[in-house]
């Protein structure tokens, strides 16, 4: 007997426009692609190229041209947009250094205090969740005498304060942790770490890429030592970053890592990228204005998105903790279902996935992996990243066409079929399980 | 990733979705792959007794879409073989039909093992005495 699975024909996605509909669009006037990866970058928001596009033909000049009006226009641009990223984080205008970016800014800051304080010590820690900016970092330095501590996190995706206050030693010279996780979105108690960190005497830097904008960052409230921030999270340029630096209670100081004309206080020589930095400064602004509103709006929209999608189909998991996290975070697993298949699904709205077949390295997320997701419901996973362009029409059509997919793919799947029938998948012996 | 017209067909379009009675003595049911691998592929055959021809076919895989376009085109292939016609396909050919890219060679290979472990399964029942007429 064989018992054929009726399979959705091409065309039913809704996405075909009905006549005198705008093509491109849905009935419901969403258009299309649906950009929901937000945690990868964000659109410009076209207040922050205004800002910059004087910056290119008029007022080109070199920032460290020091002696006519061409350079103190760049100057003043760059000063400006320095004001407004530090008033974002409680910080002074000293204490910031203009970067290509956040990787950059967390090579600066890891190998920077690395180096100015190895005589007090050589232990780092981190934690196993970190970017890749951090963690490939940590691993350099390990090559060059550095002990290294990866700090497991738990089912939540949090680390524990406890363990950190344990594996402190008096090598220990900093610790990085970073303040919101890209993939999940789960925001670390960066208060209670940096409190941690100068009751000890340890620099406390926090990759806060992800959270600065979002949620409300204040170095001096949370006892952050080193930070490092970047414009296309939040609506700025790609390209441009910024490093706070603290400049006293402690002082902390940096080995440059880039050696030249000793622009930004000898801590990064360059040319300054002056309208990216202008940009920078205006999404700053912006965000600081605008976050309080923006935040519940983002949570509302990410709510909606998970009522819809989790009240129409079973067995869907939320990766990390709900409530430390970024309000446009949602990282959920549709068991059964593999990531990379369910994205060719929907392939007019675009999320991540923490699936292998997704990464170069054909390895499931290493951040699921360290909550103890399995590796079946880490190949499972979707990233939603909400921002600020979404609409509740964006959030209702993406909900459809993900229930749809992940209905028409377990139809699909050996292994719905299988729990369905009660097998228990953790019992079955796999053929493939050597790989 | 980009993906083939052909590999899009078969995701939109998969052939031969489906289950067969696994206990019935004409069918045979490869299982292979791992959910932690991100791929497991079923793949079943129902052959003639007398003729050993593959007389129909049926897939059901979780997986990425050049997994489900792998497994998919394999039930195409298969029906109308013979087991030892069916046993002579190549995961090459798969990759060749699908134009799949060298991350997605796995794919091919795991929809070739799941053939050979439907072929020999089905060969195993015929070697087994029918003691009971099971499930007809």
């Amino acid at each position: 007997m064989s018992t054929d699975v009726k399979t959705i024909p091409q065309g039913t996605n809704g996405n075909e426009s009905a006549p005198g509909q705008e093509k491109g669009t849905t009935a419901d006037g969403v258009k299309l692609p649906v950009y929901m990866d937000n945690h990868a970058t964000t659109p410009m928001d076209p207040r922050v190229l205004e800002e910059m596009l004087p910056y290119f033909m008029e007022k080109f000049g070199n920032a460290a041209s020091r002696n006519h009006s061409f350079g103190w226009a760049g100057e003043e641009g760059v000063e400006i947009a320095r004001e407004r990223v530090a008033k974002l984080i409680g910080a002074t205008t000293k204490e910031i250094i203009f970067t290509s970016g956040a990787t950059e800014s967390d090579n600066l800051a890891i190998k920077g205090v690395a180096e100015m304080y190895r005589e007090k010590g050589n232990h780092i820690i981190t934690a196993v969740t970190e970017h890749k900016a951090v963690l490939d970092t940590c691993k350099r330095l390990e090559k060059n005498g550095y002990r290294v501590t990866y700090m497991a996190v738990q089912k939540d995706g949090l680390i524990d304060l406890e363990e950190l206050k344990r594996i402190i030693d008096n090598k220990t010279i900093l610790v990085t942790i970073m303040a919101a996780n890209n993939e999940i979105g789960v925001v670390q108690p960066i208060a209670e770490i940096g409190k941690l960190c100068h009751e000890r005497g340890v620099i406390f830097h926090t990759d806060a890429t992800q959270a600065v904008g979002k949620i409300p960052i204040d170095v001096n409230k949370m006892n952050i030592d080193v930070m490092s921030i970047s414009a296309h999270k939040m609506y700025g340029p790609k390209g441009v970053g910024a490093l706070y630096v603290r400049r006293k209670n402690p002082r902390v100081q940096l080995s440059a890592i880039i050696d030249g004309g000793g622009h930004e206080r000898g801590m990064r020589s360059g040319t300054l990228n002056v309208p990216g930095i202008v940009g920078l400064g205006k999404a700053c602004q912006l965000c600081m204005e605008e976050m309080a509103k923006e935040s519940c709006r983002m949570a509302g929209l990410r709510n909606r998105l998970r009522d819809n999608i989790m009240g129409r189909l079973d067995e869907v998991y939320i990766n990390g903790s709900w409530e430390n996290r970024l309000p446009g975070n949602l990282n959920i697993s549709f068991a059964y279902v593999e990531g990379e298949s369910l994205l060719m699904g929907i392939n007019d709205v675009a999320v991540s996935s923490g699936s292998a077949c997704t990464s170069a390295t054909l390895e499931p997320s290493y951040v699921l992996k360290a909550l103890g997701t399995g590796d079946d419901l880490a190949h499972s996973s979707i990233r939603f990243g909400l921002g600020r362009f979404n609409s509740e029409a964006e959030v209702d059509y993406v909900a459809d066409r993900v229930v749809e997919t992940v209905q028409r793919l377990r139809e699909l799947s050996p292994l719905y079929e299988m729990a369905k029938e009660g097998v228990d998948l953790k019992n079955v012996k796999w053929a493939g399980e050597a790989h | 990733m980009s993906y083939s017209d052909k590999v899009l067909d078969h995701y939109s379009n998969p052939r031969n979705v489906g289950s067969m009675d696994k206990n019935s003595p004409e069918v045979g049911t490869g299982l292979v792959g791992a959910p932690e691998c991100g791929d497991v592929m079923k793949l079943q055959i129902k052959v003639n007794p007398q003729t050993n021809v593959i007389e129909d076919a049926k897939f059901k895989t979780f997986g990425c879409g050049s997994a489900i376009a792998s497994s998919s085109l394999a039930t195409e292939w298969v029906k109308g073989k013979t087991v030892d016609e069916a046993l002579q396909i190549k995961n090459t050919e798969i990759v060749k039909e699908l134009a799949l890219p060298p991350v997605k060679i796995h794919c091919s290979v795991l929809a070739e093992d799941a053939i050979r472990a439907a072929i020999h399964d089905w060969k195993k029942k015929q070697e087994a005495p029918v003691t009971s007429a099971a499930s007809r």
